[in-house]
């Protein structure tokens, strides 16, 4: 896997920059003057609920969708001005399947090799290179209509690296497929981004996906980013694991003296303590509470700091890719 | 280079997706050969001749560009359906600029609507349409030439509109029309007042009559008129496609 290396990123260029970015749906800020960086070889991830703004920000970096407003580079181009060279330094897997279900996968593959000006030598070479790291060696000469979902997304993450992006795209790469291929797919990109040195910007609604892959996080939420950290060091300011237990002999007062106690809740003689990191205190915590007949921890997760962040309401479905944002797209 | 390659890229899906869908073929196919065997012999079996042909002879030229029209037309309806399933956003990311996008499509359009007059022209020998290898050449030409203007209109009704089904209502309007009033079915040589009016401002008028003086011999207009307004309309309907193709 990919490891992580927070912190030592201010010497490595910065390959994405965005600087007051702001696209509008008549009144609405889809993104609103947003300020961001992205360092070369990063797994950067875009949290946020449906409506957040994350497709609209990819799509206006990949130079599908023109901004209202401010400026932005990737791999210092020009979004606006020299939208062919940004094309050409990036890669994307898009959250709507877009092979082609008529052609085979290979021919999927040599259409791109052509639409994106791989030289003739390498061409053969290449399409076995990403055939192989997705595994669809054996399916290539079949028709994608025949493939299964997951198979899908594979030939487009194949597909989406096989001119050698710079930056790789990768707007909810494995929305609907099932665990064990989820878990491929994590593989291939972070081996990717080690290996080719790629930059890779992902959204996701998955946690755990965020929390595995990525080096940094950014929450957005309205068209905004919320905040901005490495997964850990989010975790570290919001989150707490809560201990539930029940003592033999309930007394809250000493236990409320502890430093690393943030909270006590009583209920139906059981106590949920919020600690700050249970499997660095716990043993302590249970010589202050004396004999115990229970104790379950429960650990925080990035889920909590999402939820602290955004909110629990549920937003309304303008999602993504839905009818309206469609028809605005013009 | 890469512009061409390009164009290849997209030239090559549009033909391998259109052998692929055996029902476009054959369904494109039906409705020229109602119109020569049911309609030509029908009505021609009221009429003696018309300037020397049969009736059936005389509207084959003007049925073949028909099928051109109504293939090349309702190929823009394509461009919705690549945008609904998402597969246009990989090639509008493409390092590949609009103008060669569009001309790949055009092409690809074209290839249809040809490969459909390959067809035709085969059934004309067997209805003993006068067809000589030079004829063929010429007609074929021609005919790629109004296939180019207009897969060019459909294509620019698709790339601003939505949904098929609007496609649809719209490309009616445009479609039937341009039939008609072209000198398809009937010759435009002794038209009154308005009808030779519309007859003679309808770009498609020019292509048929160029077709059936290839074809045939009998024409209103000198050839290089016909061939000129042609010119002219493919490039004002291709210098459109490709600023709408720049806004999507």
């Amino acid at each position: 896997m990919h490891t992580k290396t927070e912190g030592s990123f201010s010497r490595e260029p910065v390959v994405i920059k965005t600087e007051a970015l702001t696209r509008k749906y008549g009144k609405i800020s889809a993104v609103d003057s947003m300020n961001l960086e992205v360092k070369e070889g990063e797994i950067f991830g875009l949290l946020g609920p449906n409506g957040a703004g994350k497709t609209t920000l990819i799509s206006m970096l990949c130079t599908i969708l023109k901004p209202t407003s401010g400026r932005a580079w990737v791999n210092g181009f020009d979004i606006v001005k020299e939208p062919g060279k940004v094309r050409k330094s990036i890669g994307i897997v898009f959250q709507a399947p877009s092979v082609d279900d008529l052609l085979t996968g290979l021919e999927n593959l040599q259409m791109h090799n052509l639409l994106f000006g791989v030289p003739r030598e390498i061409r053969k070479q290449r399409i076995q290179e990403v055939l192989s790291i997705v595994n669809l060696e054996k399916r290539a000469d079949d028709l994608v209509n025949t493939y299964s979902g997951g198979m899908r997304r594979r030939l487009e993450l194949a597909r989406g690296i096989m001119h050698h992006p710079k930056i790789l795209f990768l707007d909810e790469p494995t929305l609907g497929l099932d665990p064990q291929t989820r878990e491929h797919i994590w593989e291939y990109i972070s081996d990717l981004a080690v290996k080719e040195c790629m930059t890779v910007m992902l959204t996701t609604h998955y946690m755990e996906e965020a929390e595995s892959l990525c080096d940094r996080i950014a929450i957005i939420d309205y068209g905004k980013i919320v905040v901005l950290d490495s997964p850990s060091e989010l975790k570290n300011q919001i989150v707490t694991d809560v201990v539930k237990l029940k003592p033999r002999i309930p007394d809250t007062e000493e236990l409320k003296k502890l430093e690393y106690v943030r909270k006590i809740e009583e209920k139906d003689g059981l106590l949920y303590i919020s600690i700050k990191d249970a499997s660095k205190h716990l043993q302590d915590l249970l010589t202050h509470t004396g004999p115990i007949d229970f104790v379950e921890v429960r650990s925080g997760t990035l889920n909590d700091v999402f939820m602290h962040y955004t909110g629990r309401e549920i937003r309304e479905a303008e999602a993504e890719g839905g009818f309206w944002e469609r028809m605005m797209k013009k | 280079m890469s512009e061409i390659e390009g164009i290849y890229a997209i030239w090559l899906r549009e033909a391998k997706i259109y052998m692929r869908e055996k029902e476009r073929v054959i369904s494109s196919i039906v409705s020229p050969l109602l119109w020569i065997f049911a309609f030509g012999a029908g009505v021609g079996s009221t009429i003696e001749t018309v300037q020397g042909y049969s009736y059936q002879i005389f509207i084959y030229p003007g049925i073949v560009v028909m099928t051109v029209l109504f293939a090349s037309l309702f190929y823009g309806v394509y461009i919705i359906w690549d945008r609904k399933l998402d597969f246009l956003k990989e090639v509008l990311v493409a390092p590949v600029s609009r103008a060669s996008v569009f001309a790949g499509k055009v092409l690809g359009g074209a290839t249809d609507a040809m490969i459909q007059v390959v067809f035709l022209l085969i059934i004309g020998l067997f209805i003993s349409v006068p067809l000589t290898p030079i004829v063929i050449i010429n007609a074929f030409l021609m005919l790629l030439l109004i296939s180019i203007a207009m897969v060019s209109i459909g294509l620019v009704i698709g790339a601003n509109l939505k949904s098929p089904e609007g496609f649809t209502l719209v490309i009616n309007f445009v479609m039937w029309p341009m039939f008609f009033f072209s000198g398809a079915l009937f010759p435009v040589s002794n038209l009154s007042g308005w009808l030779s009016v519309v007859t003679f401002i309808n770009p498609l008028t020019y292509g048929v009559d160029a077709v059936r003086g290839i074809i045939l011999g009998p024409h209103q207009f000198p050839i290089f008129l016909d061939v000129a307004m042609m010119l002219l309309f493919s490039l004002i309907a291709m210098s459109i496609g490709v600023l709408s193709f720049r806004r999507m």
